[in-house]
């Protein structure tokens, strides 16, 4: 592992959807920017996007109700093509035009929301395991439903990686664990505000206006979205590449750090 | 104090390992295996001959309730079976407590004003308007609607049929959830201004708020007695004082279970294993479908946390048995004066004026049933019913029309 990010990301706050919400960002690293669209648990910085803060200045919105904001901001936020357009009132108010968006998992999603929306914002687009389409024969594991103690078996295929271990260790601190929780469950409810029961919102009929180059990232043995939806995403979406991560589950990115940093950072530089 | 009967139409013939078994009593127990479509048949019937029976016997009121595929208890619709019973009591001084359409999830929620409206005309004025929030369960998993907008649902719901039962005029109605171009219910309900609203809850301070602002009946539906309950009530009312309205024990309902025979030796020996086939195969709810993300407001969330997570029960309800839940207060059980002397304690260290009882619990037979109805109506009603009447309060809760002083005995 080279050298970490020494200070971690700083956080922002910027008021936007007419000054209801003050939407939070963190930002880190040096280069030219880059967006990250979390995940349903919320934002957790970790190895992966320490690795891409090493070349770009990455930009990571919140959710609202989410991370640093304010809890109740998600009652704000009334349906899943608000939370389109508040990511655009966020890139709007950090000038971000023509740069990648990565997103992974819920946030995977979004990212392919707003690469639909703006096929012109958007340089590049890189889906790691995106939920958003739904078959019958492969439905996807409704992780809200899932106790939490057996989510990270859920999650990852390999628990053993030191990216995914810093990924789950806890707080030590009462208070911080206790804030931690609730904000992880706090998250998913969030999250779920606009994919429950079904996270199937009619992508499929917006995906074919992506026009950023796209990498697609999954792990083989994803156990929340499975593998076959790769290729679903792929004929979608013109020229999409597929990276499919052996020895991985729905977090490749953590689980097989290593092999798919170098691959994105290829991508994006390339 | 009134007094009704409550039934929550389980199913009654689960197998006796069905809790080792099966991951779920709701949502997910899988009807084609466990269940029998003419045994259920005869289960509605028996429920709605257990109710009237309980009317004709001097009940108050009788309850029926809301909830999707479980067998714990599988009335999808109350109103289909309130609106047999309106018809089977009219003539009796019987309120017909519906606790009841689940707000949320009725769509458009006018249909519940409706249901209700004519419920009420079918009991010539007898209607109490139960207004659930619903279960996790119920709402979130088997209709469908995300935990984080059930409590915005509930609230545009109630909003929207308090208003179509009283606006003069006709009126569109503009919501985050439902719009309606032109809202006039027929019919109306004959309680004016309307049926007085019960708001059943679990122990949520946005619910206490909500009941004594509104001035409704707030309703603590616990099985696990008196004593557990006592912090969540003395909650309630001390938030009711810091609003400034009055301690009427009217504006509390509760829950209680409560099984009657002529020792408490035979209580035992009749209903200890109906009481036990309720808490470990009725209550056997997967935790995870009780506490999905987002249900539970964001101040509600950090409280449960902090307290060490969810699931809120301390008791291992399977390790229980019958002396165990008897002891706990979870049942009050036995002679009719053991069970007067308790529900009196407990009514009156709750501060309880409108007393729900479940006379009938987990597999009862329907004639041990009866048998407890009859003896809860002649050993034990007429001994608790005048515990308030010394303090003087009028139950603005209860159909206009029922209010009435009631006799020491009957």
């Amino acid at each position: 592992m080279a050298e970490s990010v020494a200070t971690g990301p700083k956080g922002m706050f910027l008021e936007v959807w007419q000054g209801r919400l003050k939407a939070s960002v963190k930002v880190a690293g040096e280069g030219p920017p880059l967006v990250y669209v979390h995940a349903a648990a919320g934002l957790r910085w970790d190895d992966f996007l320490d690795g891409l803060a090493r070349h770009f200045t990455v930009y990571a919105p919140e959710l609202p109700g989410t991370g640093d904001s304010d809890p109740h901001d998600i009652y704000q936020v009334e349906s899943l093509w608000d939370v389109v357009l508040i990511m655009g009132d966020v890139l709007d108010a950090l000038g971000l035009s023509g740069v990648p968006l990565v997103g992974h998992s819920f946030g995977g999603m979004l990212a392919a929301e707003m690469a639909a929306h703006w096929p012109e914002r958007f340089s590049k687009l890189v889906l790691i395991s995106p939920i958003g389409l739904w078959r019958e024969d492969r439905p996807v594991t409704n992780w809200m439903a899932v106790p939490l103690q057996d989510m990270p078996r859920l999650m990852f295929r390999d628990l053993s990686s030191p990216a995914v271990q810093r990924l789950l260790a806890m707080p030590q601190d009462q208070e911080e664990l206790v804030m931690a929780q609730a904000k992880f469950v706090w998250a998913l409810g969030c999250s779920g505000k606009f994919v429950w029961p079904i996270p199937d919102k009619g992508l499929e009929k917006r995906l074919h206006r992506v026009r950023a180059p796209t990498l697609l990232v999954w792990g083989r043995d994803d156990a929340v979205v499975p593998v076959e939806y790769a290729q679903d995403f792929a004929s979608y979406i013109r020229g999409a590449k597929v990276e499919v991560v052996d020895g991985a589950g729905h977090v490749p990115q953590l689980e097989k750090l290593d092999q798919v940093l170098p691959r994105v950072l290829q991508f994006l530089q390339g | 104090m009134q007094v009704s009967m409550f039934h929550l139409m389980p199913y009654r013939d689960l197998p006796k390992d069905f809790e080792q078994r099966y991951h779920s009593v709701w949502v997910d127990p899988p009807w084609w295996e466990l269940a029998d479509a003419d045994k259920v048949g005869q289960y509605y019937n028996w429920t709605l001959d257990e109710l009237v029976y309980a009317a004709r016997s001097g009940l108050d009121g009788i309850c029926t309730n809301e909830h999707h595929q479980n067998a714990y208890g599988f009335m999808p619709n109350p109103n289909l079976m309130g609106s047999a019973l309106a018809k089977a009591t009219n003539g009796l001084d019987v309120a017909v407590v519906q606790m009841g359409s689940t707000l949320p999830t009725t769509n458009p929620p006018i249909r519940v004003a409706e249901e209700y409206a004519m419920l009420d005309c079918i009991s010539g004025g007898r209607l109490v308007a139960g207004m659930p929030l619903g279960s996790p369960m119920d709402v979130n998993y088997c209709y469908g609607v995300p935990p984080m907008e059930q409590r915005e649902r509930y609230r545009e719901a109630h909003d929207l049929i308090v208003k179509a039962w009283t606006a003069k005029e006709m009126f569109a109605w503009n919501g985050k959830y439902w719009q309606l171009p032109m809202v006039n219910p027929w019919p109306r309900p004959i309680q004016q201004p309307h049926p007085p609203i019960w708001v059943p809850g679990s122990g949520s301070i946005t619910t206490w708020d909500f009941a004594a602002d509104h001035d409704y009946c707030y309703c603590f539906l616990s099985y696990f007695g008196w004593q557990m309950a006592q912090g969540v009530v003395d909650g309630y009312w001390a938030r009711v004082q810091e609003k400034g309205k009055d301690m009427n024990p009217y504006r509390l309902g509760f829950l209680q279970l409560v099984v009657v025979s002529e020792t408490d030796a035979r209580a035992e020996e009749e209903y200890a294993e109906h009481v036990e086939y309720f808490y470990h195969k009725c209550l056997h709810i997967a935790p995870e479908f009780a506490f999905p993300p987002g249900h539970h407001d964001w101040e509600s969330l950090v409280h449960m946390v902090r307290r060490g997570g969810f699931g809120g029960l301390s008791m291992n309800l399977r390790e229980m048995g019958y002396r165990d839940f008897v002891n706990q207060g979870c049942v009050i059980a036995g002679s009719p004066e053991t069970v007067r002397d308790q529900l009196r304690e407990m009514a009156k260290r709750l501060r309880v004026g409108n007393l729900m009882v479940l006379l009938h619990i987990g597999s009862m037979p329907h004639e041990l049933t009866l048998k407890n109805i009859d003896l809860f109506a002649r050993e034990v009603l007429p001994h608790i019913r005048d515990i308030w009447d010394d303090e003087g309060w009028e139950n603005h809760w209860w159909p206009q029309r029922l209010r009435k002083p009631q006799p020491a005995t009957r």
